[in-house]
């Protein structure tokens, strides 16, 4: 793996505690950029808190503390003056439930656009940036007659297009994805397992999965993680084949999770 | 042998729990047709007692338009409701001015921004202050409120539009703030979370997310705070003043609707004009509670198909 580019997220020694329950155990890694990885381990092992930790949205929970250095592109989003709306611009989230807000499609795609331009753009340039995004996550051509209806009233897998179709506007540079198919129906999981990995390249995504055979077939690379701590992070292919911990063999086989 | 359970006589043996089932069934039944049967009665009740008249012997006309409120007077007692109307609504629309943006603020805090301690405290608070009987309000109004506006405003009398709006705007307050606060509640909290996800700040997501989701239940809330203050008689008798007048400013006495009720019907002959007169005023003020309770439960109505 080259070091010449800087990694998406770089963490060093981040511990996380819920309360008196520690999560995260000095957790070091380096999520590559441009490419697609993905987080797999059993339920509990820290693999969401870790997602969540990195826009920061985990601190919705007052009783979180967090110890050690989390870096997205080079800067320090733990630092006291780091902007939480600038940081959630460069890294945009995307939920296991699909939650597209109860307002219509377009207003949708356009939240955050315009709570990062206050000063509004005209009809014809949001019309244009509309139309491009949801093209960009292949999703123009079943919405383009329902901008205007709610966006709670489209299918599961439509609103999770949307979800991440209205991270798009703002450019970010990273996308978190929290199980993002486990609401979804094998063909809607296959169109937006297809659509994030037409996503890689412009994005550094990082995935959270229970599905062994999306990590597989989806990402580029794999992190393995027990009991908040990392134990593998390797090449997707090299992983499933020759996993060099006994642990990470025994999960992807199946023998606990 | 039979055991005591019973459960080998075949089916049509009616045990014990069949038993506690039938009667747990029909006293729960009984509970819940008897607020049905009671509003009922009521309203049988006020409309014997006063539609008639109001339908026959009333001139609507008068009752409707003139601020004249002479009921005893000899030998043509004058029924013109106007200023009572007038009374009523002035008082109920400054109360709203001032509950409606405090118990909505005080939801938004109570729901959005204050957690843990807090937040159990605010509670425990606004639904004490709910509790706190109209009459010491109305004391509150004649004993503390009074002296305060008269010294403030350099009036020589201190209840006023402006007491009575103020002290049911303070009891309109809790009710409308814990009927906010479950709409605001009752917005799911993926709703908030995408929208802090993409950058949005606390009162963003507030403005742009949390209340136009919750805002049916917020207007249910201010519609039963109106209906509220529309239906307060003892607090409002000892706040306005109690003077038949057309109010010009706030600080003028004004007679409620209900306060004429309270204050009149013990002195009237039962059966005569002025005693069905009076119920007629109840039919108004039943008509208008039930609307308004009806506007409200249609809009809490209308968030759930919504969804």
């Amino acid at each position: 793996m080259a070091e010449a580019r800087e990694p998406a997220i770089r963490t060093r020694g981040l511990n996380l505690w819920y309360g008196d329950f520690q999560a995260l155990f000095d957790v070091d890694l380096d999520i590559a950029r441009g490419r697609v990885t993905s987080l797999i381990g059993p339920s509990g092992c820290g693999k969401s808190t870790f997602l969540r930790s990195v826009n920061r949205i985990i601190e919705r929970l007052d009783y979180v503390r967090t110890s050690g250095s989390i870096e997205v592109m080079g800067q320090d989003v733990l630092a006291s003056d780091v902007a939480l709306t600038q940081l959630r611009r460069e890294v945009g989230m995307v939920f296991q439930r699909p939650n597209p807000l109860p307002i219509s499609v377009r207003r949708n795609v356009l939240f955050a656009h315009r709570l990062h331009n206050p000063h509004g753009q005209s009809r014809a340039e949001e019309d244009e940036l509309v139309e491009r995004v949801l093209r960009e996550v292949l999703l123009w051509d079943q919405v383009k007659d329902r901008l205007d209806s709610l966006a709670t009233g489209l299918s599961l897998e439509e609103q999770q297009k949307l979800c991440i179709a209205r991270l798009l506007p703002v450019k970010p540079s990273v996308l978190l994805m929290d199980e993002p198919c486990s609401a979804l129906d094998p063909e809607a999981t296959s169109a937006v397992e297809e659509l994030i990995w037409e996503l890689r390249g412009d994005y550094s995504i990082l995935i959270v999965t229970h599905n062994m055979a999306q990590a597989r077939r989806a990402s580029d690379e794999c992190i393995f993680m027990l009991l908040g701590k990392v134990v593998e992070h390797a090449p997707t292919g090299d992983m499933f084949v020759t996993p060099t911990h006994s642990e990470t063999a025994d999960y992807i086989e199946g023998r606990y999770g | 042998m039979a055991s005591p359970g019973g459960d080998r006589s075949g089916p049509d043996h009616l045990g014990r729990e069949w038993w506690w089932d039938k009667i747990a069934q029909v006293l729960l039944f009984g509970g819940g047709i008897s607020a049905i049967v009671f509003i009922i009665a009521i309203f049988v009740f006020i409309a014997q007692q006063g539609l008639g008249y109001a339908l026959v012997d009333l001139d609507l006309a008068t009752y409707f338009t003139s601020p004249e409120w002479r009921p005893t007077s000899e030998p043509e007692p004058v029924f013109g409701a106007l200023a009572l109307i007038v009374g009523t609504a002035s008082v109920t629309g400054l109360a709203m001015l001032v509950s409606v943006p405090f118990s909505i603020g005080a939801a938004i805090f109570i729901g959005e921004f204050a957690t843990g301690r807090t937040r159990e405290i605010l509670k425990v608070l606004v639904e004490l202050l709910a509790a706190i009987p109209s009459v010491v309000w109305g004391f509150i109004g004649l004993m503390v409120m009074s002296p305060l506006l008269m010294d403030v405003f350099d009036v020589s009398v201190g209840v006023s539009v402006l007491n009575a709006g103020l002290i049911l705007g303070l009891m309109a307050a809790p009710i409308m703030t814990t009927i906010a606060e479950d709409a605001l509640k009752a917005v799911p909290d993926g709703f908030r979370e995408a929208a802090e996800a993409m950058g949005a700040t606390r009162w963003q997501v507030i403005r742009q997310v949390v209340l136009p989701s919750a805002k049916n239940g917020l207007v249910a809330a201010v519609l039963l705070g109106v209906g509220r203050g529309f239906g307060e008689t003892m607090a409002v008798l000892m706040a306005s003043g109690h003077s038949i007048n057309m109010p010009t400013s706030p600080l003028d006495q004004v007679r409620a609707l209900t306060a004429t009720i309270a204050a009149e019907l013990g002195e009237t002959a039962r059966g005569s004009d002025h005693y069905r007169v009076l119920f007629s005023i109840g039919i108004l003020l039943f008509l208008v509670t039930f609307i308004i309770n009806l506007l409200a439960d249609m809009f809490v109505r209308g968030k759930k198909t919504a969804r």
